[in-house]
């Protein structure tokens, strides 16, 4: 298999102490009893539920205050898990924080929309955050000096579930865009650069071709951005095919990037490839009253399910801004900088990253560094 | 008019020859001249075009390829008050049915619609054609990547069916039909049997689009059905964008086929894994004819300075002998380019070199 040359000298990463800040995921009032916070949990389907055992164990060693609400939705078995969707759903809207992996989408036809999808409109979390950056480590990556918020609309644009068959043989999708999604959506990934001390933000569009609609979101977000100017935050946009050609020729230039939920989706794999993969892309899906953290390259992982080698890491770092947003940071930090220091050793990593050690034997060594 | 049957190439001054009164005689596959050679019409185009374009023919004369040029202009002229390609390029054109094309300068202002889909439109260029295989001479953090895509070219996202639902509120409509899906597929199976590459991937996100891509990729699987000796397989679009980064190698031996979107995404993406567009060829194939192209742009800053790198649209060529059955030449002249920049000593400006277009041009002829 042809990997990229290991590097020689770690990457600048972002300090630990300065922890990201997520506009809007703290102060949620989620459910909280004598400081003991109660949280959803969706394991998902595929390494789901082993990253969540991972978590779980982590979580305990740490002693951190946090119940865990699980619901073991799987989307193998959307008929029987009706009344288990509903249940979890009416979790999250109790205790508005939820920690989640990724659940399948079935391409048949008949099968059932993406339970992904819905359980983002539903609970309209609109904002899709994912950091990619390369982290302090041993494994090959393709390129260096990447650390790049990808903020993804969430519920609208060629997600939006709209197909019709006029005649036999002729499908039309619709994508929708609207202003008031698109206004939101600016506005985040602004207030995220602003909080972060991010100095730009990037439009990724086609709107010489599809004029209307991401002339909308272009023309939406260049306005947004002039209510930003005087914190000298820059703004610019640029075409997705460039910018996925830019992407992976020099990626140091993106900072924050600002796009429509089929961009995000092929940007975001495109940037985890670059750093190390799928298994270490943390994410958070944040709206008006709910956060829910998933990863952040959102794959199911079925080909190793169950054989104990999946990386926990991804749905880690989630969790670790989850605990942020819940205000418990000291044991965010206790847990980040375990799983950081462990990450750096390099002694024990998962097959993804290029080691030999299982998911528990992983979980093992972050809880013996905490 | 006498019609001039269509001979072996081997023989170009066969005794089948006829006298004609015209030159040039055509039929459904091109024009030739009266000593068999094919009549091809070139679009050199802005900025660099013309130096480039030279540098093909340059080169395509060394190797005596049994081609003559017929030069066209494509910039718009305004007929009734339309934007519409001037007649004689047209007809050039409609009547060689092939065709290779240097960067166009896009026209702003209004009543101006795109040239490519202009050109698009006018000869149902149905299919996009984008290989995508390292240099070697020019290093990127990407080895031995060698992608062939097929990018369906008429509808999908690029449709232009637009419009205000209301005030804040627009649809795109993202048009797929089993004709267009059928035409492509068929024309990737019969591009991989060309190329002798065994698999065929269908690219999609049937899982959020379950009509549309559900559509193509059904199309796509029953074309398959017809072409027993090559495999397929599909994957999520998402899945290749990780994969084909992660690892490129492992589309090596396959041909991927998708909707116009995915395909202008991840053919870029291609070229930036290679390089950039200064070395990716194109070729655009239609019922009515066949334009091969460079898809990088004027360069307008180093135009008339000898500096340009003909590369894209050299390889373009290639691709453009190898559709009309020209395949030792091909072959030859692929050679020489690929071995001219692994040399080193012959590379111009964007390759880190300090060569001229000219110096560069000298050196391939001379590695013919």
């Amino acid at each position: 298999m042809n990997r990229a040359v290991s590097r020689q000298i770690p990457a600048a990463s972002r300090s630990f102490a300065t922890a990201t800040q997520i506009p809007g995921a703290a102060n949620l009032n989620g459910n909280v009893y004598a400081g003991r916070h109660t949280v959803t949990l969706i394991p998902g389907d595929g390494v789901g539920m082993e990253m969540a055992g991972s978590v779980k164990a982590i979580f305990k060693a740490a002693h951190v205050p946090v119940e865990f609400e699980t619901f073991d939705l799987s989307s193998y078995n959307p008929a029987t898990d009706a009344n288990k969707l509903k249940e979890a759903m009416d979790s999250i809207k109790r205790n508005k924080v939820a920690l989640k992996g990724i659940l399948h989408t079935p391409v048949n036809r008949l099968g059932h929309i993406s339970l992904n999808v819905g359980m983002r409109k539903e609970l309209d979390i609109y904002a899709s955050l994912s950091l990619i950056r390369n982290m302090d480590g041993k494994w090959a990556t393709r390129q260096q000096n990447v650390d790049i918020a990808m903020i993804r609309e969430n519920t609208e644009g060629e997600y939006s579930g709209l197909e019709h068959t006029p005649v036999p043989g002729v499908v039309e999708s619709l994508k929708v865009v609207t202003r008031e999604k698109t206004e939101r959506i600016a506005r985040f990934a602004f207030d995220f650069a602003l909080k972060n001390g991010r100095k730009k933000v990037t439009c990724i569009h086609k709107a010489n071709i599809m004029k209307l609609g991401d002339g909308l979101f272009l023309k939406v977000c260049r306005d947004i951005a002039k209510e930003y100017e005087s914190s000298g935050i820059k703004f610019e946009d640029m075409i997705v095919d460039n910018a996925s050609m830019q992407l992976v020729s020099r990626p140091s230039q993106f900072d924050v990037i600002v796009c429509g939920n089929l961009y995000g989706n092929i940007l975001s794999n495109i940037g985890a490839a670059l750093i190390g993969g799928p298994g270490i892309v943390p994410g958070a899906n944040i709206g008006k009253n709910y956060a829910v953290f998933e990863p952040g390259c959102r794959h199911v992982g079925k080909a190793i399910q169950g054989s104990n080698t999946a990386n926990p890491t991804a749905l880690l770092l989630s969790s670790i801004h989850m605990l942020r947003s819940l205000e418990l940071d000291d044991h965010a930090s206790r847990i980040s900088n375990a799983l950081h220091k462990v990450l750096a050793e390099g002694r024990v990593l998962t097959p993804d990253l290029e080691g030999k050690s299982s998911t528990t034997d992983f979980t093992l060594e972050v809880i013996a560094n905490l | 008019m006498h019609r001039v049957a269509r001979f072996a190439r081997a023989q170009p001054t066969s005794a089948f020859v006829h006298r004609s009164f015209a030159t040039h005689t055509s039929n459904e596959t091109g024009t030739f001249t009266a000593d068999g050679k094919q009549v091809v019409t070139m679009i050199p185009g802005d900025g660099i075009g013309p130096e480039i374009s030279r540098s093909v023919k340059q080169i395509f004369e060394a190797d005596k390829v049994p081609i003559v040029w017929e030069d066209v202009n494509v910039t718009p002229v305004l007929k009734n008050g339309k934007t519409a390609i001037p007649d004689d390029a047209l007809h050039s054109i409609n009547r060689n049915k092939v065709a290779l094309k240097g960067p166009l300068e896009t026209p702003i202002g209004k009543g101006h619609v795109s040239l490519n889909l202009t050109l698009r439109r006018t000869f149902d260029l149905f299919a996009n054609v984008r290989p995508c295989k390292s240099i070697i001479g020019y290093k990127t953090p990407f080895d031995n990547v060698d992608t062939v895509l097929i990018r369906e070219n008429t509808e999908g996202e690029y449709s232009g069916i637009e419009h205000t639902v209301v005030d804040g509120v627009v649809q795109s409509i993202k048009l797929i039909t089993e004709e267009a899906s059928r035409r492509v597929s068929e024309y990737a199976f019969e591009y991989a049997r060309s190329i002798g590459r065994k698999n065929v991937t269908i690219v999609h996100k049937a899982n959020i689009q379950k009509l549309a891509d559900g559509l193509f990729l059904a199309t796509a699987m029953d074309v398959a059905k017809n072409y027993p000796d090559i495999t397929v397989q599909d994957a999520l679009l998402d899945r290749v964008c990780l994969q084909i980064v992660q690892d490129p190698t492992d589309f090596s031996d396959t041909v991927m086929v998708m909707p116009n979107l995915y395909g202008d995404i991840l053919s870029d993406l291609g070229a930036g894994l290679i390089g950039g567009l200064g070395l990716t060829p194109s070729g655009n194939i239609g019922r009515k004819a066949s334009i091969f192209e460079s898809v990088h742009g004027t360069a307008p800053d180093i135009a008339g300075k000898d500096l340009a790198n003909p590369t894209a649209l050299l390889l373009s060529s290639v691709m453009m002998l190898r559709h009309m059955k020209l395949e030792a030449h091909a072959d030859r002249i692929q050679k020489a380019v690929l071995k001219t920049i692994a040399d080193g000593q012959h590379r111009t400006g964007d390759l880190g070199g300090k060569a001229t277009n000219t110096a560069f041009t000298q050196a391939v002829i001379k590695n013919l």
